[in-house]
């Protein structure tokens, strides 16, 4: 069974829907681009997402972090809008080469302080930072929870993007921990709520791009801070967008999940930050859980088994 | 300059216009008490105190005019920096914060004073009286001013040269002389190099080359003195010269999808559609003495036509009825007498004087301020009918209000019937809202509406229809108005829907013989051979094509996108747009082109460029009007603000306003602070309702402020809307913000004892409520005059209905009016903040007695609003005055 | 049975170009039809959003009589086809269960609600205002002056409503003499 697997299938750059079947006149990998520097946390993007998806409203609870009630990406919140209040101590990320700024004396009185100010102004980092972002699955080059998943409810769509068959999966939630961003999830409630029981993530609006549409949440957000388009051409233009705030003296911004060669072979879904990914609530250098041959070996095997398995009682009971 | 306003929060998606601009290098200010997720995306926060703006802005004109930054050529020939004032002129800064003409008896000014000079040297002849501005007061005349610009004669003395010490230019140096870098940071708590910071990127980035915008919203409107914050912004665009060119301008942030409409064609009690005066009783007596209170003969500009306009709107309400010999029915209008505005209604509720009540997707209960007198006012009606999507708190206030709990309202006690009628929603019915930019868009219908859901369009129509058949029989004079009214709307479907066309046909007007729709107001008539409903709309209808409907993809059109939608007037997008050419008509930049004369169109020059101009289209930039002529031939060929009577930019305002020629820095009603630049505390003209159940917690001079230490201020967030009436009731916004919150600093956390994710009761001398605690760096306290002031913030979109709870931070406010349009002061209101749960029951009220009583809010719940002069108020009152703040160095210029 | 078979997930895969089945072999018969509901809408009405006063152009989504979809319309100049959360909670509103569909009426110094039809309710509404109307009526001030009007009926609301039904409500009640209409816009 070795021979079914080339160097790049579980790792490394790869054009994932070619990969996966797809023939010449596939389209170009889609994907978002989403640019954090200019997210106004509004939370347009989970709103347009639940009711395209209609993914059910079930949590009714005040977190008092900041201004995330939405607690985090799981079944029931396909995008979810992290708010980081960074406080006024905060030290420069990227030295640059300029005198540490000191702790400012009396720096609860925030706007009175001139010193602070000016510091703040040589040194680029701001005196305190509201940050914004929104996050979604990945749609990974190399996905693991695809390639665990038994039932092959988890498919690769010829647009590179991953998406949950809801009338395959039987919801024994291998993919679960196999996502090395704690995406996927299956839906527990509420009750009354459609697939429940099963998995569910974003599927990058995979019955709107069929359509030629953009998926719902980059069509709403107001100020494009989520960008669709061809993974390809995001992925230049977050470069760019990288190269001209470095140039503005934004030092912090950098890239995620945009590099082919990352332990998932880049995201279709990659992110410009302004801070380290921990701070965002990302792991800082994911690894797709299927990367080592052996191990992933195994899992195949029982995965092939499962496959059978579940794909025979699923024959079994389509004629019933 | 985003200032007094929350934009990327509360209009994100207009928000993304200066996301776009600050990609291409705009920088971006927001001046806001608290850091919001506007000031998250801007280039520069700079917290302030709230209800300190006036200081803030008039430090940055003192910037200004100290430094000659202003756009010299633009201020002499296109404001009225160069007109010359009355020598009886006082300013505040010889009156100790009064200007000339006060009468404390009354609270007026008599506005002789304030007048231009007239070529004569005399004084303008048509100064109001103080009389009048009682009136202009009581009728919140300033409203009538979002068209009607300044009614002045029309041609003042003036000295170009801006060196005449009487010049309003001067004036103007001297009035904010005061308003220092050291002031604005003493009254503002801001830092001096913060301020500068602003003031000189305002003011560089302003002039010929360049413009700055500013953007406001209620934030600045929302005061005692909130016609006068953006009188400030006006002054200082006028003086750098961004009024009336691209990438300029004061953009008003409105909150609602047809706030602006309402305001236009407006259910407002003073005002008429097209902002023609409600007449009033012994004012507007004729029709004559109505139409010349508008035109005011001798001043310039498109008001010179007013009779046009009351008598189209007087013949599209009665039809056939309205003859010239009877007036066109003048007489069937009924009068003011005086100030009939909401929370006047609600203080007559709680009277017993009203008998009925419509609530049209409107939830006073919760959005207006001083919430409990909202519904004891409304428990104290015969009948209430709410039309409404949902079962909203103003419906439901009989059976589950705070007033329940308290056992102020006991519902086998409460007379009051309650009609909860369902409404149609937005998809469900068609017409035009008018957006923030006066541009109407008409919405298509998609589908009829569920059950016994209705629009307003056939709820009215078929009220009045109904009420007119139970008066047909009636011979009464007074019964006439209805009788003859024009209200035979054609109607369709099953449900005998009206045609929301035919009305919108109406409001353009149309020649009464041919029934031809008017493509501009130029062609209205005053002799009954048209009508039109709304002499600003008319045009949306021009050619007889609903010009609101135009949907061009703007894609395929200019960045003026003139074919999509239609605004008023005439389709022009921006105001004042003959302001970006140069006197002579040139652009005033290459990078600024917005609209120029060309010599060689047409057949002798007209202007053109990217906008409809608001100019008369050949009149030519070096037109001079005859001697002594008014009206739209009296605006010459270089005066850009063709609705002010003399065609210039208001730097000063002799008439109009109540409380002042010029905005001058007045603490809040509510304040910890005594007025750190002036005697006189707060606007001495402001309106009040001195009333036990009305009662304000003290303020300096007063004592025992102490009682209620913390500033505190509300707004919207994102997640919500208003009252909540279209957002607590729809589960996935109730999810993304689920409590009634309060945001306070670490500071002020840890001296209360609060907890982050606990309670807090708020507590003022109207009412007490509890909300979770966030404990957030983004409020932070400010030193202002000495002292540390910690400021609060409170979303007031919760009440006791829908999906998710909360208590109402509306309740916490007491009622002080803008004296020129009489808005609530809910920005700003002092209180105190505890930890924990607040009482329930009766239990809550003694709660608020025992604040009041301790405050000495029981024996005296109003506040002293003259504090400086002879009438001081200060001095009468029963507390000896005691100065606030570290030591009397703040007494300087102020009367002992 | 035997076609069944062939088109099962793993002998795609082993027949076609997915080797280790994980795209085009292992659609569903579903996913293949899969189709976007805008796509399948009976008409799409051009309409605005009902929220604030931006403006923001809204396509509404129309199927069986039913609004299955609202979204941003890419062609205003205004919005550029974004929606705020609220703008995009546009179908939620509309939709909503909660939503008023019956007339309510609470009668006086009733604890409960009653319900009416509407046509009752109409004739009880028209019977109030006229009778508030000739209660309160004023053909002269205190000071002797024509007023020609009834302080005992007043109006709050309009400002989320369009301008048509603005004009009818100002021009209705300015007929019957009522003056303490007011919206919004004073608030």
């Amino acid at each position: 069974m070795t021979s079914l697997f080339n160097e790049f299938d579980l790792w490394g750059p790869l054009d994932p829907a070619a990969d996966a079947g797809y023939g010449e006149d596939k389209p170009k990998r889609k994907g978002f681009f989403t640019d954090t520097s200019i997210c106004i946390g509004c939370k347009a993007c989970e709103v347009a997402c639940k009711e395209w998806n209609d993914v059910p409203a079930d949590h009714f609870d005040m977190t008092a972090t900041s201004y995330d009630n939405s607690h985090s990406l799981n079944s029931n919140q396909w995008r979810h809008v992290a708010f980081i209040e960074q406080p006024r101590q905060r030290q420069p990320t990227v030295d640059l080469g300029m005198p540490t700024r000191r702790p400012a004396e009396d720096d609860i009185l925030g706007g009175m302080l001139a010193d602070g100010a000016e510091e703040a102004a040589q040194d680029g980092v701001p005196d305190f930072r509201w940050l914004m972002s929104s996050d979604v699955c990945k749609h990974c080059t190399h996905a693991a929870c695809l390639d665990v998943c038994p039932t092959g409810s988890l498919f690769r769509s010829e647009f590179g993007t991953v998406v949950v068959q809801d009338d395959i999966c039987n919801g024994c939630g291998y993919c679960v921990p196999a996502c090395p961003y704690g995406v996927i999830e299956r839906r527990r409630g509420p009750e009354g709520a459609k697939n429940v029981g099963i998995a569910q993530k974003c599927t990058l609006c995979y019955d709107r791009l069929g359509a030629g549409q953009q998926p719902a949440c980059s069509q709403a957000c107001p100020t494009q801070s989520i960008q669709f388009g061809d993974v390809e051409e995001l992925r230049e233009r977050a470069e760019q967008r990288v190269a001209r705030l470095h140039e503005a003296g934004v030092m912090d911004a950098r890239l995620y999940g945009n590099d082919p060669h990352d332990g998932v072979g880049g995201t279709g879904a990659f992110f410009l930050l302004l801070d380290e990914p921990e701070v965002y609530g990302f792991p800082p250098d994911p690894v797709v859980t299927t990367r080592d041959l052996p191990r992933m070996f195994r899992r195949a095997g029982a995965a092939a088994g499962a496959l059978l398995a579940g794909a025979a009682l699923a024959f079994v009971g389509r004629s019933r | 300059m985003i200032q007094g306003s929350n934009m990327a929060e509360a209009h994100p998606v207009g928000f993304q216009w200066v996301m776009e601009a600050k990609a291409r290098g705009a920088k971006v200010y927001h001046v806001d008490p608290r850091f919001t997720r506007t000031s998250a995306l801007a280039d520069k926060h700079v917290p302030i105190r709230v209800g300190t703006d006036i200081a803030f802005l008039g430090g940055i004109i003192n910037h200004v005019l100290s430094n000659d930054l202003d756009f010299r050529e633009y201020v002499v020939a296109y404001t009225n920096a160069a007109t010359i004032v009355s020598e009886d002129y006082v300013d505040t800064e010889d009156l100790d914060g009064l200007f000339s003409g006060f009468d404390p008896e009354s609270r007026t000014y008599d506005p002789q004073s304030w007048q231009y000079e007239s070529e004569n040297g005399h004084g303008a002849a048509q100064a109001d009286s103080a009389a009048d501005q009682e009136h202009q007061r009581e009728t919140a005349s300033g409203m009538q001013n979002e068209s009607h610009g300044m009614q002045v004669g029309a041609h003042p003395r003036r000295d170009e040269t801006l060196q005449h010490p009487r010049c309003v230019f001067q004036i103007l140096k001297r009035h904010y002389a005061r308003y220092t870098p050291e002031m604005v940071a003493r009254t503002c708590g801001v830092s001096e190099e913060d301020f500068l910071e602003v003031a000189q990127a305002w003011a560089e980035n302003s002039r010929r080359d360049r413009t700055t915008a500013l953007v406001y919203s209620v934030g600045w409107t929302q005061h005692s003195v909130g016609v006068q914050y953006i009188r400030t912004g006006a002054i200082l665009q006028l003086l750098l010269g961004n009024m009336g060119r691209p990438g300029g301008g004061i953009m008003a942030l409105r909150g609602h999808a047809s706030i602006q409409g309402s305001t236009d064609i407006p259910t407002l009690f003073n005002l008429l559609p097209g902002y023609l005066p409600m007449p009033s009783a012994g004012v507007h007596d004729t029709l004559d003495g109505w139409i010349d209170a508008v035109r005011l003969p001798g001043a310039k500009g498109f008001w010179g036509n007013a009779r046009s306009y009351g008598v189209n709107l007087l013949k599209a309400y009665w039809g056939e009825q309205a003859t010239p010999e009877n007036d066109f029915c003048f007489d069937y209008m009924p009068r003011l007498t005086g100030d009939h505005g909401t929370y006047r209604t609600v203080m007559d509720m709680i009277d017993g004087k009203v008998k009925g009540y419509f609530l049209l997707g409107q939830n006073p209960a919760v959005g207006s301020a001083h919430g409990r007198a909202q519904r004891l006012g409304m428990a104290n009606l015969d009948w209430v009918v709410v039309r409404d999507l949902f079962e909203i708190e103003s419906a439901t206030f009989w059976k589950d209000s705070p007033e329940v709990e308290t056992g102020e309202i006991v519902p086998e006690q409460c007379r009051t019937e309650v009609f909860l009628m369902p409404a149609a929603s937005h998809v469900e019915k068609e017409g035009t809202f008018t957006q923030t930019q006066r541009m109407l868009q008409w919405r298509e219908k998609a589908l009829e509406a569920p059950g016994d859901c209705r629009s307003e369009l056939w709820f009215f129509y078929h009220l009045g229809r109904m009420v007119r058949e139970r008066y047909a029989d009636s011979t009464l004079d007074r019964d006439r108005p209805l009788l003859d009214l024009a209200w035979d709307y054609p109607v369709h479907g099953e449900r005998d829907e009206p045609d929301a066309e035919a009305v919108l046909r109406e409001i353009n007007g149309y020649e009464v013989e041919t029934g031809r729709p008017l493509s501009s107001f130029n062609e209205m008539k005053d002799d009954g051979s048209t009508l039109g409903g709304c002499w600003i709309y008319t045009g949306v209808f021009k050619d007889g094509v609903n010009q609101a409907a135009r949907r061009k993809p703007g894609s395929e059109q200019s960045e003026v996108a003139p074919e999509w939608g239609w605004a008023w007037p005439a389709n022009r997008r921006m105001l004042y747009n003959r302001a970006s050419a140069d006197p002579e008509g040139r652009p005033w930049s290459e990078n600024k082109a917005y609209l120029w004369w060309d010599p060689e169109a047409g057949e002798a020059g007209q202007w053109v460029g990217k906008d409809v101009p608001d100019f008369e289209l050949t009149k030519s930039p070096d037109y001079v009007p005859p001697e002594g002529s008014d009206g739209v031939v009296g605006i010459a060929g270089n005066d850009p603000f063709i609705m002010q009577g003399d065609g210039k930019g208001a730097l000063y305002v002799p008439q109009g306003l109540v409380d002042g020629p010029m905005p001058t820095h007045y603490e809040p009603v509510e304040s910890p602070f005594r007025n750190p630049m002036y005697g006189q505390q707060g606007n001495p003209v402001r309106k009040e309702y001195d009333r036990p159940d009305n009662p304000m917690n003290p303020t300096p001079p007063q004592l025992h402020g102490e009682v209620y230490p913390y500033v505190f201020t509300t707004s919207r967030l994102t997640e919500h809307h208003t009252a909540g009436g279209m957002s607590r009731y729809v589960a996935r916004l109730a999810e993304l913000q689920p409590e009634m919150f309060i945001e306070v600093s670490p500071t002020l956390a840890e001296q209360r004892g609060l907890e982050n994710g606990g309670w807090a009761t708020i507590i003022t001398a109207r009412s007490a409520i509890e909300a979770r605690v966030l404990v957030t760096e983004r409020l932070v306290p400010l030193r202002v005059d000495g002292r540390e002031v910690h400021q609060v913030w409170l979303p007031y979109h919760w009440g006791q209905g829908g999906i998710v709870t909360g208590d109402s931070a509306n309740d916490l406010f007491g009622i002080s009016l803008d004296p020129n349009v009489l808005i609530q002061e809910s920005k700003v209101g002092t209180c105190d903040v505890i930890a924990g749960r607040r009482p329930t029951g009766p239990a809550l009220r003694s709660l608020v007695m025992d604040h009041q009583h301790r405050a000495g809010v029981d024996l005296d719940p109003g506040s002293p609003i003259v504090t400086t002069g002879p009438a001081s108020e200060v001095s009468q009152h029963r507390d000896p005055v005691e100065r606030w703040g570290p030591d009397d160095d703040s007494s300087d210029g102020k009367t002992p | 049975m035997a076609k069944s078979f062939l088109s099962w997930p793993v002998v795609r895969q082993f027949t076609g170009a997915d080797r280790l089945g994980r795209g085009a072999a292992a659609r569903s018969a579903a996913t293949e039809e899969i189709e976007a509901r805008t796509e399948t809408a009976d008409r799409v009405a051009r309409s605005v959003c009902p929220y604030c006063a931006v403006g923001c152009g809204q396509k509404v989504f129309v199927k069986d009589e039913q609004v299955v979809q609202i979204e941003g319309d890419p062609d205003s100049p205004v919005s550029r086809g974004r929606l705020c959360p609220k703008g995009s909670a546009s179908k939620n509103l509309v939709t909503s269960s909660l939503r008023q569909t019956a007339v309510k009426y609470r009668a006086p110094y009733a604890t409960e609600w009653t319900e009416l039809d509407l046509d009752t309710a109409m004739d009880m509404i028209a019977d109030r205002v006229v009778k508030a109307r000739n209660d309160t009526w004023q053909d002269l001030d205190d000071q002797g002056r024509k007023v020609r009007r009834t302080l005992g009926i007043a109006s709050l609301g309009g400002a989320t409503l369009d301008n048509e039904e603005n004009y009818l409500i100002k021009k209705l009640f300015t007929a019957m003499g009522a003056l303490q209409i007011e919206n919004q816009a004073r608030i």
